[in-house]
Formats: structure tokens, sequence, C-alpha cells
């Protein structure tokens, strides 16, 4: 079963994260660089990314014409998708297990952000014979 | 002999000969590099040089003297483990093991999760590369080098032995390895939509692995049962999606399209072993594929006997999902309010709570049953409920199809 979980942070989150001392930003790169490592190892890793700021995001949505019609990002929007795992896990249960150690990665002074992860799961299933 | 026949022959080898290398060696990583190297030199020298007199025992010897280098340059003490390996290994050479079967038990053993017996045993008994197993599978071909090697690691820490499994583990060790071998065949034939063609191979490799093991149990009803099962479900693939990958219901296949000779095939295979001897599940549901499959029109479908069927079975398993299809035969025998009502049973039973299978059929009952509005409420939960997008676009578009019967914008 393949899910994916989705990290998001707020407006200000990518500012903030810069802000952190040296030793938090490296413990927090750390974190995460492990956690890919260990899906890996144990074989449930299908792919993971960060995202750029989102001061660097554009809205785009076709003109009449079908040519890109950009604008900033929307100003209402209060969180953004920080990056994303893709996992093939055996259970649900296992999804949430990886979402909550994503949860944990750790913030200024070493403490757990406890970020919310969103847990969705990919439509991968296969379809039954119907009659 | 040509290039293709070598590669045919090596493929049909290659789990006897690394069933024969790890019983000697006790090692199933190592023994599967050396395999492999021997299989490399096969495939280039047997169609340039001709077929060796004894092409098994050729690959045995080439991938036993790697291994004995590959142990050369280890430690002494390691040397006098394998010596006494060895040893133990001809001494059950005696016993005229089938080493494929043995393979196999091991490759499908219940310590191992289902996603890692099955890369294994695609690996290890189906000869295909990680790369294609990745591929099958659409994940990234490290990570399942990484499951097929921790699958063996796990073998290796629980000390499952390379032997045949006692009489007393034997029926369950052969449940487990057919319930391996159903898996691969539906996660190929279940996804094998659209352009994915390698998902496809996995169905036609759970045939051929099932063919593999009737070779090896000719006398087993189950097996017999699970291939004739793969056989006259597989028989319906070309029909069972569009052009663009979208579900066709059973009903609406284009039954010219069904493969006639796999039909005659699992008939045979299916009639002979129900009238000897006891009568499992995989016969049932191989007996019940083949009343579908015979039926030349949907009209013509004998349902009486699809629910005769179905009585044994639902006493048999006590599976939710088995009541339900049990649901759909007595609509068709007995009427869809009949149906409805084992439907409510299953809604108030709980375990199907929530899965888009039951919501479908419902919804399917009601529409025969003439309850548009309840049918399209029901197609729209099962939507919302299913994890695969061809079954959702199929729901929606029943949903949509009956909205606009009824002139609902």
């Amino acid at each position: 079963m393949k899910y994916i979980l989705m990290m998001n942070c707020p407006r200000t989150g990518y500012d903030a994260f810069g802000a952190w001392p040296k030793k938090d930003i490296q413990a927090h790169i750390a974190f995460m660089i492990g956690l890919n490592k260990d899906l890996k190892e144990s074989g449930e890793f299908v792919s993971a990314e960060g995202l750029a700021d989102p001061k660097q995001a554009k809205v785009v949505r076709a003109g009449k014409d079908g040519a890109p019609i950009t604008d900033g990002v929307f100003p209402e929007a209060k969180e953004f998708l920080a990056g994303y795992w893709i996992v093939d896990v055996e259970s649900t249960e296992r999804a949430y297990a990886v979402a909550a150690r994503a949860s944990t990665a750790p913030g200024p002074g070493g403490t757990p952000l406890n970020m919310a992860i969103e847990v969705r799961q990919v439509m991968s299933g296969p379809p039954e014979e119907f009659i | 002999m040509n290039l293709s026949d070598a590669e045919h022959l090596l493929r049909e080898l290659a789990p006897q000969v690394l069933g024969a290398v790890i019983r000697r060696f006790r090692d199933f990583s190592a023994a599967e590099d050396a395999v492999q190297e021997a299989l490399v030199a096969a495939a280039m020298q047997w169609p340039e040089e001709g077929l060796p007199e004894n092409p098994r025992g050729w690959l045995i010897q080439v991938a036993s003297r790697r291994m004995t280098d590959l142990q050369r340059s280890e430690s002494a003490r390691r040397r006098r483990e394998t010596a006494a390996a060895v040893y133990f290994g001809y001494m059950e050479r005696e016993m005229e093991q089938d080493d494929t079967l043995i393979l196999l038990f091991m490759c499908c053993h219940p310590a191992l999760s289902t996603s890692s017996a099955i890369a294994l045993t695609l690996r290890a008994v189906g000869g295909l590369t990680t790369a294609e197993i990745a591929n099958a599978f659409l994940v990234p071909e490290a990570t399942m080098a990484q499951r097929i090697s921790r699958a063996k690691q796990s073998i290796k820490s629980s000390g499952v032995p390379f032997r045949a499994p006692t009489e007393q583990e034997r029926a369950e060790r052969l449940r487990a390895v057919l319930h391996v071998l159903y898996l691969i065949f539906n996660e190929g034939y279940a996804s094998s939509i659209g352009p994915q063609l390698q998902r496809r191979d996995l169905a036609s490799e759970a045939i051929r692995l099932t063919r593999a093991v009737r070779t090896l149990l000719p006398d087993d009803g189950d097996v017999a049962g699970l291939l004739a099962l793969l056989l006259l479900t597989d028989a319906r693939r070309a029909a069972r999606t569009g052009p663009d990958g979208e579900l066709i219901p059973l009903t609406k296949q284009d039954r010219t399209l069904w493969d006639q000779d796999q039909i005659r095939e699992g008939v045979a295979l299916i009639s002979a072993t129900l009238s000897s001897g006891s009568v499992g599940a995989y016969q049932l549901q191989a007996a019940i594929a083949a009343v579908h499959d015979e039926a030349a029109r949907a009209e013509d479908t004998d349902w009486p006997q699809i629910l005769a069927l179905y009585e044994p079975l639902k006493r048999m398993s006590d599976n939710p999902m088995v009541t339900l299809n049990y649901a759909i035969a007595a609509a068709m025998v007995h009427g869809t309010s009949r149906g409805l009502e084992l439907l409510d049973e299953l809604d108030g039973d709980g375990r199907l709570a929530g899965h888009h299978r039951l919501d479908a059929v419902h919804a399917h009952l009601l529409e025969m049953a003439g309850d548009h509005q309840a049918a399209i409420a029901r197609y729209q939960t099962a939507a919302g409920r299913t994890t695969s997008e061809p079954e959702r676009n199929y729901l929606m578009t029943q949903a949509a199809r009956l909205r606009e019967s009824l002139g609902i914008r």
C-alpha cells in the first residue's frame, strides 16, 4: 500500500528555519537524511522531495487562449507544502508510524517540532472484478 | 540451440540449481550470486557451444565452484562450518527431495511479510531481475533490492532450515505458497490496465510458477484448483478493460475476446480435480469461474449452479467477501430482495464496514431493483472509498449514468 506523507509549514516557516542556530539546522537536516536512509533500508522508500521556499511559488491558470497566467501565491494561504514522502508499506498503521516519526523532526534547541503530517493513500490499489 | 530456447531452459533450471546450491552451502545470498554467475556463463556459452549433456548438473557445478572460490577467501573457522554443512547437505541429498519446491517453501515462509515473500519468490524461484520486480510494483529498484536482501536476512536470522517441511507443517506451508502465488497473480491481473505491460507479466509469471508446482505435486487438489482458477480468470484478461484502461464489468465484456484455449484447459483441470477427493476453496472458486467462462452470453450464466458452489465455500471460510459474492448469486437466482437482505446482514456484521466493495455491490443490486436514487448514493460512497483509480472512475461513471437517466444534473 502506498501512502503520501505531506509535511506542511506555515508561510513564515522557511524564514524561521533559516534563522535557527547552525547546530539546530544541522540536526534537523541530519534527522531528515536519517529518516530517508531508514526508509530505503527497510525497503519502503518510493520517493521523497523537499520543496523550495513558497516565496518563489506562483499560481498558474490558463487564460482564454490557453497561455499561462501566473500570479503570486494566494495571500490568504496560511500553510504550504514543504515536502513529501511516498512510502510503500504493509499497513496503514505503519504509514502512520513513519509520519509520526517525521513529525518529531527536531526544531530549535532540539525540541521535537511535532509538525502535522497529512497522510493520504495513493490510488494504487488493484481494482476488483465487477459483475 | 537458439537464444530464446536457452533463456527458457535457464529460467526453468534456475530455482532447481539455486535450491541445490543453498542445500550444499547454506548461504542464500552467496548462493544466489554464484548461481547468477553460472547462469550468465551458460547464457553466453550454450547458444555458441551447444547444450551440455546435463545442463542442470553443469550449472550446479559451475555455481558450486564459484561458491568454493568465495569460501576459500574467508576464514578457516568459516571453512570448517561450511565443511560440516556440506557434509550434512550431502546426507540430505540422498533423500532426493525436489529443490525447487523446498526453495518455494523457504521463500513463502510465514516468518516473512507478504511483500517480502512475494519479492523473494519472484527473484529466487521466478528468476525475475530485481529491476523487473521493482518495475512491476512501481517502486525504485534500490527499494526492491533492499526488500529482497532483508527477506534473505530474515530467513537467515530466523534459522529457517533448507529442508522439506515435516508432514505436519506441509499443509500449512503449501497454503502459504499458494497464497503468495495467488497474490502475485492478482497484482498482475487486477492491475493489467493501460500501458502497464510489465505488471501484466506478473499474472503470467504466477501461472508459470503454479504450473511448476503442479508438476511437482500432480496429485494435490489445491494446487490444481489454484492453477485452474488462475487460468479461468486470466482467460478474460483481454476483455476486462477497454482501450483506455477503463474497467468493463463481467456482464458487459466482449466474450469473443476470452481465451478459449485457456478456458478449455482450466475447465478440464477443474473437472478432473473435482471428481477426485476433497474439495478446497481454490477448487470451488475455480469451478465458479468456469461457470462464468462457459456462458456464451451474460444472460446464459448458470446462476443456480454458482449459488450452489458458493454454499460450501461460505461454510468453509468465514470470509465476508465470500458472503458478498454469495449475495450477488442469491440475487440473480432468488431476486434482488433476497440479495439486499443478505447485504443488510453484512452491513450489520461490521467486518466490511467502510469497504467500498460492499457499497459497490449494494449499488448494483439497488439499481437492479429499480431504486436508482439509493443506487446513486451507494455508487458515490463506493467511489469515495476505493483505492483503485480505474475502479473509482468506473463507480463515478455508474453514478453519473443513473443521475442522467433520472434527469438529475
